[in-house]
């Protein structure tokens, strides 16, 4: 298949007009002894039919989709209204590049400046910016943001914290010379107050912690607040189940400086890992160190509302090495699908869908611990995710649940050494009760 | 759209007690005082509430107000706003993949893993080089990632070095990548052909250097036909050849990094591999090494054993993450699509076509707008706007007027070394009739400058908002809609 409309005829016109009596005349600045000299080794080309049943094909390698799944851990399956599905597709929002150019952009910077001021409402801070690549790499900025900020290089993070974004924070500062202590987690599943205290000091930058925590923990952003703030430093809090924010305080209002985090949930399907969505917010007097693009408001010559890309002067394009970071192509589009999403949902529904994915979650515990020999590992408060143990290693106890047709959790044992009989457990609102009744009928036949 | 029409922010036309969305009834028992201790909140402030009517021409509207590829021609410089295929988005909403979890067992998602080993390969392929990661999400995330592999193998060598080489004329991502790597970044000057200039490398070229970041075609779009020789003098002084593949548009099936010694490259699916932009993302940027550097690869690494696919994270000199997960899995769908519906004589067509069209209107507007540089270009042509400022008129005002011809201006931004720059990249996948519509355009707004500075000045007089003022955005920022009191 060929998606190039220019005719052999029109090619013979053109090189006529170039001055040159082939296409391969044009190659010239090439030197000989790099061309290649026959066919790239690639498979022959297939036209759509062919190409469609070659991927329905490879599809049905996958049988994800057989299992009955509470896998979440970052990745969260949650409904999708079929608006955002539709209203995505469109191609005036799919195949625009960023909107250098304001006059002919304005659908996708006002789309922007709405997700900002949704994720400002949602987080409880002064602004946002346009998008960054996802949870992790969101949650590294932050701790290089605060360090811009403060300047001190020792950086506190929760070893409660999401592991992959753990490893991303590693391979972001192991080059910069900074210092990452990560704090101990308590019974309760949370920070460990006292682990806190000896780590923190006034050499610190920032605390980033993780609200729920991956063990689906509520964290006290309150006292981790106060805590940073009286050793001058900041308190970067990183949220990648963004459901949570329909029913918790934001944590802007709590006292957070920063919150970034992962909002896949709003809108994006699982798509094994990509393309998701990191968000940032921050109080207002950070905003010179904020990464990435940031949509604003001003006017035209008419004196019309419009919206712009601004503060690019602590962009890549207009600083080059002295830039807030390297990003460049974020993901816009992911924002405007959570964009509809949201607005689909509004203030009464994002409310809702919070209280489902909390009460089914309760539902869910409680059915589950009512099998003896299954516990939870934290008592701390959870909103739609928690740990339970096990009586055996989690592994033998998957593997038998799969065998059941059922993806019952993640074990914990991979990330954390002495949890192997852990797993975390997510429920959302595509859980039905027959869905939660099932598993515990299969974990009660497993163990039995 | 209707000029007229203004569409307000969703905030603006929300009132209370609407929503867009039916949500299915609790099927358990609810319970009481779950968040007991726990600070919730009870509204949330502004956010809001309209009707699924409301949302669908809310968002149908705005659409409107948006220039595209699938509208038209869109010659960004080093973007390659190519036509996006619609079958690619096909292949990438299929549930078999939107519904994978990432973390799902490997054997419940071998199709998955088996497509971005088959990607690897076919990027191995086309590029000349060893191995791939598809991880990086987006270019200047693959920039990163590639400096990091370089910092990794130098350091695993006993020392990182200190400095980056970066020609003036490269994208502003490749200096602040390398900054953000831990390195400093230290300035090559473009010769008058417009090259880097073997012997100022040479001179500059000492152990402290990791590596010297080169794009090529540079952003001129000029082919660096010493790369050869300059690989040579990077690698004499233990550097190693970074290569910023954003332009690989314009090589893929003619010549392959690889061949020029290239050590590491990033590729931009959302460039050559036609994804759509999405306006302003997601991209995906694979980075390719030679095997040399494979060891440093990012965790996991996908490998294949008696036909079955896994991931390995056993790999002790890798960096590490870079990301959550493995990359921009449907992106990197649509690419791979795009690939084998293209085949081995297709992505030669793809760069020959895209060289041809950039030289076609090259040579139409020659004469007419001033060329800085006249060494032959490949897939983009720089001209600058030195003719016309004699009217008072300058590559903004340009491009400005080009949006009141339907049309999609050039980047302005860079290359640095030009000032007043118009960077044109029309892409393989323009037809002759748009080629053309374009300069006559062009043609046209050199006429007006003459005649009529004004009209150009005051352009664009047809958008749906007229010339925006950037400098009041920036001196008093408005980042978010707020009630008023």
């Amino acid at each position: 298949m060929s998606y190039i409309p220019i005719s052999e005829k029109d090619k013979k016109e053109m090189l006529a007009r170039i001055g040159v009596d082939s296409i391969e005349q044009l190659f010239s600045c090439i030197p000989e002894n790099i061309r290649l000299k026959g066919d790239l080794n690639l498979p022959a080309p297939l036209s759509e039919l062919e190409l469609l049943e070659y991927f329905e094909e490879k599809g049905r390698k996958n049988s994800y989709e057989k299992y009955l799944s509470f896998l979440g851990g970052g990745a969260y399956d949650h409904f999708i209204p079929a608006v955002v599905d539709y209203l995505s597709s469109r191609g005036e929002f799919l195949t625009p590049y960023t909107p250098y150019q304001p006059e002919v952009s304005q659908g996708t910077l006002q789309v922007i400046f709405e997700f900002q001021t949704l994720i400002c409402q949602l987080t409880g801070l002064d602004i946002a910016n346009a998008s960054l690549y996802d949870g992790a790499t969101g949650a590294a900025e932050a701790v290089l943001m605060a360090y811009r900020i403060k300047n001190k290089k020792r950086l506190l993070v929760a070893s409660n914290l999401n592991p992959e974004y753990r490893q991303v924070i590693y391979t972001y500062t192991k080059n910069l010379g900074l210092e990452v202590v990560e704090l101990p987690y308590e019974v309760t599943g949370k920070i460990d107050k006292k682990g806190l205290e000896s780590s923190l000091n006034f050499e610190t930058s920032v605390i980033l912690c993780q609200s729920p925590n991956y063990f689906g923990v509520i964290e006290d952003i309150k006292s981790l607040a106060d805590s940073a703030h009286q050793h001058d430093a900041l308190l970067a809090v990183v949220i990648s189940e963004p459901v949570s924010l329909g029913l918790l305080e934001a944590p802007g209002k709590l006292g957070a400086d920063i919150v970034t985090g992962e909002a896949q949930s709003f809108g994006l399907p699982l798509s094994y890992g990509g393309p998701y969505l990191g968000f940032m917010a921050c109080k207002k007097d950070f905003v010179r160190q904020l990464p990435g693009r940031i949509a604003g408001q001003t006017v035209d010559v008419e004196g019309r509302r419009g919206f712009v890309l601004t503060l690019s002067t602590r962009e890549q394009h207009i600083r080059r090495e002295k830039a807030t970071s390297n990003i460049c192509t974020n993901q816009a589009y992911c924002a405007l699908r959570a964009t509809i999403y949201l607005e689909t949902l509004g203030r009464q529904g994002l409310k809702k869908l919070a209280w489902l994915n909390l009460q089914k979650t309760a539902y869910a515990i409680e059915q589950l611990t009512s099998i003896p020999g299954v516990s939870r590992k934290f008592n701390g408060p959870v909103f739609n995710e928690f740990v339970l143990e096990f009586p055996e290693a989690w592994e033998k106890i998957n593997q038998r649940l799969e065998e059941k047709g059922i993806l019952g959790g993640l074990g914990l044992g991979k990330h954390y050494p002495g949890l192997e009989k852990c797993a975390l457990i997510t429920v959302t609102e595509k859980h039905s009760k027959e869905k939660i009744d099932r598993y515990v009928q299969a974990l009660k036949e497993v163990l039995r | 759209m209707i000029n007229v029409i203004r569409e307000p922010l969703i905030f603006e036309i929300s009132s209370p007690g609407k929503t867009a969305v039916k949500l299915p009834e609790l099927d358990v028992p609810e319970k009481k005082d779950l968040l007991n201790g726990v600070p919730v909140r009870n509204d949330i402030e502004g956010f809001p509430e309209v009707s699924e009517t409301e949302i669908t021409r809310h968002f149908t509207r705005l659409s409107q107000m948006n220039y595209c590829v699938d509208f038209g021609f869109y010659p960004l410089g080093s973007c390659t706003m190519k036509y996006n295929p619609k079958v690619n988005e096909k292949v990438a909403s299929m549930s078999c993949f939107t519904s994978s979890h990432p973390l799902a067992p490997e054997k419940l998602v071998q199709g998955n893993l088996e497509l971005m080993k088959t990607l690897e390969k076919l990027l191995c392929e086309i590029t000349g080089m060893d191995a791939v990661t598809l991880q990086p999400a987006a270019g200047a995330h693959g920039e990163l990632t590639g400096m990091m592999l370089i910092r990794a193998y130098h350091t695993a060598h006993g020392n990182p070095r200190k400095y980056v080489l970066i020609p003036d004329s490269a994208h502003g991502t490749n200096p602040s990548s390398a900054h953000i790597c831990g390195y400093t970044v230290k300035e090559i000057k473009s010769s008058e052909k417009g090259t880097i200039s073997v012997e100022d490398l040479a001179r500059v070229m000492d152990e402290e250097v990791a590596a010297l970041m080169v794009t090529n075609p540079n952003t001129l779009g000029v082919f660096e036909s010493d790369i050869c020789q300059i690989a040579d003098i990077v690698h004499a002084k233990g550097g190693f050849l970074y290569m910023d593949g954003a332009n690989m548009n314009a090589l893929a099936g003619i010549t392959r990094p690889g061949d020029m010694k290239v050590d590491v490259l990033h590729l931009n699916l959302h460039k050559t591999f036609s994804t759509p932009h999405g306006g302003g993302g997601p991209g995906s940027g694979p980075v390719a090494v030679k095997k040399i550097l494979e060891p440093y690869l990012p965790v996991p690494v996908i490998e294949e054993k008696d036909g079955q696919y896994y991931l390995n994270y056993d790999r002790p000199q890798s960096i590490g993450r870079v990301k959550s997960f493995y990359g921009q899995f449907l992106v990197m769908l649509k690419a791979l699509a795009y690939i084998l519906a293209l085949g081995p004589k297709g992505i030669r067509e793809m760069a020959e076509v895209a060289v041809l069209n950039s030289n076609y209107i090259r040579k139409s507007l020659e004469g007419i707008y001033h060329l800085k540089y006249d060494t032959p270009t490949l897939h983009e042509c720089v001209f600058s706007d030195k003719y016309q400022k004699d009217y008072g008129v300058s590559n903004l005002d340009i491009a400005k007027r080009l949006l009141d011809y339907g049309l999609h201006p050039p980047t302005m931004s860079f290359p640095l070394i030009v000032h007043g720059a118009l960077m044109i990249e029309p892409t393989e996948t323009e037809s002759r009739r748009d080629l053309d519509l374009f300069i006559e355009a062009m043609k046209a707004i050199d006429r007006e400058a003459k005649e009529n500075p004004e009209l150009l000045k005051s352009a664009p007089h047809l958008t749906y908002v007229r010339r925006l003022d950037e400098v009041q955005a920036a001196r008093n920022p408005i980042l978010r809609w707020e009630k008023k009191e």
